[in-house]
């Protein structure tokens, strides 16, 4: 009896110790569901940085709820939306002039001025801080007065340049200026920005923004984000964010959810950006990487043969259920479709056709030499090539099983391997893979950063990101530069070169275009409506990193709540 | 006595430093490197990767050789640093665990202490009660032998998805803001349920199995015989036998603590419980060499901890023992 009643003791303690865990109680203690936007599909671990500056892990939303770029970018429109800036040119060969809007100020009320502009660029010269890129081609950057920052350049990055000015957030000085090189790399909590919304609390499993009073866009740009509260969950497994978009819990899920099709048709009041195939956007290409220094695969011939043996269509179709979109050969998402050279295409494109692919196998002397019923290398070596995606990423698996039973169906031995996620990244940045899928490069305001991503120069022993294939040519990388240094908005002259550099690519085919992966977005009409749609509201229908810059504010701007508060 | 808990406190010094070494090995050894893949996931400019792999691997310290990280890791361990989670950058690991740590063990002691506790009561109970030992019998192997991982899907899908009677992700609601109201307590609680039974069930049907042979044992042993054939009451009889057959399930619990831990890590996961298993996996996914040697620290430290309990629990349950060591 007394050992019971030792036992029960225990256990009343630890139960009382579970609701003693609770931290400092925040201001409200539920979010009322009429004013609140769930979302998911950003975080994919708890959220530990407020900092702008860590653009791989910061919280859903600290770039674009909370700091802002000069420029937005809408990549559907191809327009630069002066955001903080009101106005930012070219005003010599090697000047660009930043004109801040009058009156904005950060959330704590100290003015936004160029001083800020002026120590965000100079930031890029502190260790650590991803874009010390910059100023290899800026000379200075100085304030003239308190609305103008003048950039002097050595060299005209125009590219590069213009994916800073609505990529990067401006910081405040008055806030950051005394930080010392790890505080300016820390977690930055308590994050002051001059956005729409601020931070209210979070945990291990979600990140809670609040709206905040005096937003300067309210009345500069007329927006004005209807959720009070939003409410961003920690990715789960797929079956969770499902579950919680199909009960009305989640109202927008940016997860990869298999299957979703069945859903949207099924009518379960789950919508997609668009009604019918390919449902979702694109928001970058999956790429087939060659390692290109590797026989068979350094043979341009072998290369193109291989792309015109893969069935995409049975990739598109069956293993993804039609929510992604078969790529063209050039790679170029369909916001850069102007600039595709439809004439390069005809004449250098591939497309499925294995009876083309073992002609041209057979012409260039891949045969079967010693009769095990695979192709062999021209000196009579077996050919036996790797494809490999990161363990556990279930559609990429599913897709390269398509791609290896494609390449075995012309008679290339290709296997498939699945290792771990760094397993996989060290043998693609070191060169020791075969084939690989890759998918780094997201939608941007320019095609240079894709023809950067096949073309990039010099080969090191390492390839951190770029051009895992390892192809040299010079005269490409040449165009890539020149690209880099053209007006963002001189179309004609960016049409010229990428012309040449398809012309290119397609020839020699160093990186294998296969589909365009989706903008996955699913949501759900039961508290908010009005949601981007192809034949609704033009915006980009995601809370991702690097996407609240491309026109998200306009997304929360338009949302209606379904039940009036 | 003193002799008993110096030898004791030797062995499990030891114990700690070779777990500790390997835990700091295990994760290295492993293909890949964690700043490469961080470094793949940033957005950079042309030229920056090489900058910031300079960066990180400096400020985690993984530039210097690997005798020199080791004896690192030593000298921050004993100043009580873990260093900076890779993955969760620049989140200090101590911080990430102590947030996990309280749902992991409001998860595990209660599991833990009442799947033992009633296990080897009913298991008692049980014994030569033809139809109860009938039913016992096959119900606890099936139990016991259920892969911890297994059962939670089982209840997640049944409990959570088909009735949709209790939640299947999440230490608590996301409507809910932490505050002291009962509303929250109880989210906590529906939260805390599903995960807590899944291991709670595996750990009864194991104890119950092996307290019901012990007593069967037990009773035929000679003293019980003697016992009964003194005209004492069953009640009694089943009272020392129950008393004995405790002592063998007490080892067997120092025993498996290492498994049910691991069993929780695993429940974790499937439930979404914001605890360490959740961070464990993510640590490995991710290959945050701090974050997991951290965790695995706790783990390893939790276990010792309960094995020592364990070990003076010993010294009070067994006469044997106790007598013993007052003899010498």
């Amino acid at each position: 009896m007394s050992n019971r009643t030792r036992l029960v003791g225990l256990i009343a303690g630890t139960a009382l110790a579970i609701t003693t865990v609770a931290p400092a109680a925040a201001q409200p203690t539920e979010y009322p569901r009429n004013e609140t936007l769930y979302t998911s599909g950003t975080q994919w671990g708890p959220p530990g940085s407020w900092n702008p500056i860590q653009d791989w892990g910061y919280a859903m939303g600290t770039l674009g709820l909370v700091y802002e770029p000069l420029f937005n970018y809408d990549p559907l429109t191809n327009e630069y939306i002066p955001w903080l800036a009101e106005s930012g040119e070219w005003t010599g060969d090697l000047e660009y002039t930043i004109t801040l809007r009058d009156g904005i100020t950060w959330a704590d009320g100290a003015p936004l001025t160029a001083a800020d502009v002026v120590f965000t660029i100079g930031l890029g010269q502190r260790p650590g801080v991803p874009y010390s890129g910059l100023w290899d081609f800026i000379e200075s950057v100085d304030a003239e007065g308190d609305l103008t920052a003048i950039v002097t350049f050595s060299e005209p990055q125009h590219a590069e340049w213009s994916n800073f000015l609505y990529n990067r957030a401006i910081l405040p000085t008055h806030l950051w200026g005394e930080r010392s090189d790890d505080e300016i790399m820390g977690a930055n909590e308590n994050p002051v920005g001059s956005g729409p919304y601020q931070y209210l609390t979070h945990d291990q499993g979600r990140m809670v923004w609040e709206k905040r009073d005096g937003w300067w866009g309210t009345e500069a740009l007329g927006l004005d984000p209807k959720p009070t509260y939003i409410v961003d969950i920690v990715n789960g497994s797929n079956n969770v964010a499902l579950g919680l978009v199909l009960q009305g819990g989640l109202d927008m899920s940016n997860n990869f959810l298999p299957g979703v099709a069945t859903l949207v048709d099924g009518g379960y009041g789950i919508s997609t950006f668009y009604p019918e195939p390919p449902y979702m956007m694109s928001s970058n290409t999956a790429w087939l990487a060659t390692n290109n220094t590797k026989p068979p695969l350094d043979d341009p011939t072998f290369r193109k043969a291989l792309a015109t043996s893969i069935d995409t269509d049975t990739i598109v179709n069956v293993v993804y259920g039609n929510i992604v979109k078969k790529a063209s050969p050039t790679g170029l998402l369909p916001p850069w479709e102007m600039y595709v050279d439809q004439a390069v295409v005809d004449e250098l494109g591939f497309s499925y056709d294995p009876a083309a692919a073992a002609t041209m196998l057979d012409e260039a002397g891949y045969v079967d030499a010693d009769g095990d019923g695979w192709r062999d290398n021209l000196d009579g070596s077996p050919i036996a090539l790797e494809i490999i995606v990161p363990n556990g990423w279930t559609d990429w698996m599913e897709s390269i099983r398509v791609i290896s039973e494609s390449a075995k169906a012309v008679g290339i031995n290709v296997e498939t391997a699945f290792p771990d996620y760094g397993a996989r990244t060290e043998a693609i940045q070191n060169g020791t893979f075969d084939l690989a899928i890759v998918n780094d490069k997201q939608l941007s305001n320019t095609p240079w950063t894709y023809y950067q991503y096949i073309f990039r120069l010099p080969i090191e022993e390492v390839m951190s990101n770029e051009n895992y294939g390892r192809y040299e040519n010079e005269e490409a990388w040449a165009l890539v530069q020149e690209l880099s240094q053209t007006p963002v908005d001189d179309t004609e002259t960016i049409k010229a070169i990428t012309s040449q550099l398809q012309a290119i690519h397609l020839a020699d085919l160093p990186l294998t275009p296969l589909w365009y992966n989706g903008m996955w977005s699913q949501v759900s009409d039961a508290v908010w409506t009005n949601w981007p749609s192809a034949d609704g509201n033009q915006y980009l229908p995601t809370t991702w990193r690097g996407f609240w810059q491309m026109g998200g504010i306009r997304m929360l701007d338009a949302l209606e709540p379904v039940v009036a508060e | 006595m003193r002799r008993y808990f110096a030898r004791k406190f030797l062995f499990y010094a030891v114990t700690f430093v070779v777990a500790v070494s390997i835990d700091w090995l295990i994760p290295r050894l492993a293909p890949g490197d964690p700043v490469r893949s961080m470094v793949s996931r940033m957005s950079l400019q042309p030229g920056d990767a090489e900058n910031m792999m300079g960066y990180f691997m400096g400020a985690f310290g993984l530039d210097q050789p690997a005798p020199q990280q080791y004896l690192n890791f030593w000298v921050a361990l004993l100043h009580g640093d873990l260093g900076i989670s890779v993955w969760l950058f620049p989140q200090p690991v101590t911080q990430v665990i102590m947030g996990a740590l309280p749902y992991t063990l409001a998860l595990l002691i209660p599991s833990v202490l009442l799947a033992f506790w009633a296990g080897n009561k009913f298991g008692a109970y049980a014994a030569r009660r033809k139809w109860l030992d009938g039913a016992v019998l096959p119900v606890g192997y099936i139990l016991t032998a259920t892969p911890y991982m297994w059962l939670a899907i089982l209840l997640a899908w049944l409990l959570g998805t088909v009735f949709q009677v209790f939640p299947i992700a999440a230490g608590y609601g996301f409507n809910l803001a932490p505050a002291p109201t009962l509303q929250f307590a109880g989210s906590l609680v529906w939260h805390w349920f599903l995960p807590f039974l899944s291991l709670f069930l595996v750990g009864f049907g194991g104890w119950a199995i092996g307290m019901r042979n012990l007593i069967i044992y037990e009773l035929d042993a000679d003293y019980s015989r003697y016992l009964g054939s003194l005209g004492a009451p069953g009640k009694l009889v089943r009272k020392y036998a129950y008393r004995n057959a405790l002592l063998p399930q007490l080892t067997g619990l120092a025993l498996s603590l290492g498994v049910i831990v691991a069993g929780a890590l695993v429940t974790e996961v499937v439930f979404s419980y914001p605890g360490l298993g959740w961070y464990s996996y993510q640590a490995i996914v991710n290959q945050d060499y701090f974050l997991l040697q951290g965790i695995f620290l706790f783990v390893i430290i939790g276990v010792l901890v309960a094995n020592f309990i364990i070990d003076i629990a010993y010294v009070i349950v067994d006469p044997r023992v106790r007598l013993g060591m007052e003899a010498s």
